[in-house]
């Protein structure tokens, strides 16, 4: 019963995280987004190990802490190429970045 | 033969939710014209996936598809996505009623398909009463591995997997050897101002 609590909950979690994802206006909302809604499907994976009776499912939701950690910071580095200005909606035309420089 | 009957059962619920989630996420990603939010939607919808083939007891198939949607896939496709744009064109009038119908009817053509398929976890479906309830019965004594699927991929099927790692193997060795070791170093930066600077000159 304690389980089946801790599954919904972290189900209303993943669905408010996926509001974020949907809606959020920065990147950075939605990168945090994609995290967290990893870091609750490691939690998710280790609850249903123990409703179903088989806690080995614990290994299998530390891996993917590891695969969820990973990707996060492959997909934040690329934004670290990224100019000071902020993001660039539009591809600037080089006449006017001659100027900025 | 006595017809099965499918158990409502709480993990029944659990893959009810997480395939909701799943057809959200999916339209989300089709209505989304801003391209980040859309690599972002598809690493969030393989970790769903790959949550529910957990579910399903599919622990390989998880691991891929977390390993490969969410974590390399996603990479690559932003890798792309800097290189182009970031936001989708408007799309054209007057296609898409001839997409919707072919999608629409191939579609209904799959779902028609699921009707003759057996109920989920049916013993008497063909894939269960022919070698399968073999290996059921014989890996707890054969091999010390809890999980069936890794002991028929991992010791009934050793060889056949040692060979397909073989072959990723040479294929990712091909790879490196095409691109150059200095790929393996991260490569050379790349930044939009050199681009721009270059494009000047």
């Amino acid at each position: 019963m304690m389980f089946a609590v801790a599954t919904i909950a972290i189900l209303v979690a993943m669905v408010l995280a996926l509001v974020r994802a949907f809606a959020g206006p920065s990147l950075y909302d939605r990168v945090l987004a994609g995290n967290s809604f990893g870091t609750k499907t490691v939690l998710l994976i280790g609850l249903m190990g123990y409703i179903t009776g088989r806690p080995d499912f614990l290994d299998i939701a530390l891996l993917y802490a590891l695969i969820n950690f990973t990707a996060t910071i492959a997909i934040l580095r690329f934004f670290s190429y990224r100019t000071p200005k902020g993001p660039r909606a539009e591809p600037i035309p080089p006449s006017a970045d001659k100027g900025a420089a | 033969m006595t017809p099965f009957e499918v158990e409502l059962t709480p993990i029944f619920f659990l893959d009810l939710s997480l395939l909701t989630m799943l057809l959200l996420v999916a339209i989300a990603m089709l209505r989304s014209r801003h391209l980040f939010a859309v690599v972002m939607l598809s690493g969030i919808y393989s970790l769903l996936s790959a949550a529910f083939f957990v579910s399903l007891d599919a622990v390989d198939v998880a691991f891929t598809e977390a390993a490969v949607g969410a974590g390399v896939s996603t990479v690559l496709m932003l890798a792309g996505m800097l290189l182009t744009a970031r936001k989708e064109k408007p799309k054209m009038p007057g296609r898409a009623p001839v997409a919707l119908a072919a999608v629409f009817a191939t579609g209904a053509a799959l779902i028609y398909a699921t009707i003759d398929m057996p109920a989920f976890g049916d013993p008497n479906a063909p894939a269960n009463v022919a070698v399968g309830q073999a290996y059921v019965d014989e890996t707890p004594n054969d091999i010390a591995v809890p999980n069936i699927v890794t002991a028929v991929l991992a010791s009934y099927r050793g060889f056949d997997t040692l060979g397909e790692t073989l072959v990723v193997f040479t294929a990712g060795l091909a790879v490196i050897l095409l691109l150059g070791v200095g790929s393996l170093r991260g490569g050379r930066k790349v930044s939009d101002t050199d681009a721009n600077k270059a494009g000047d000159q």
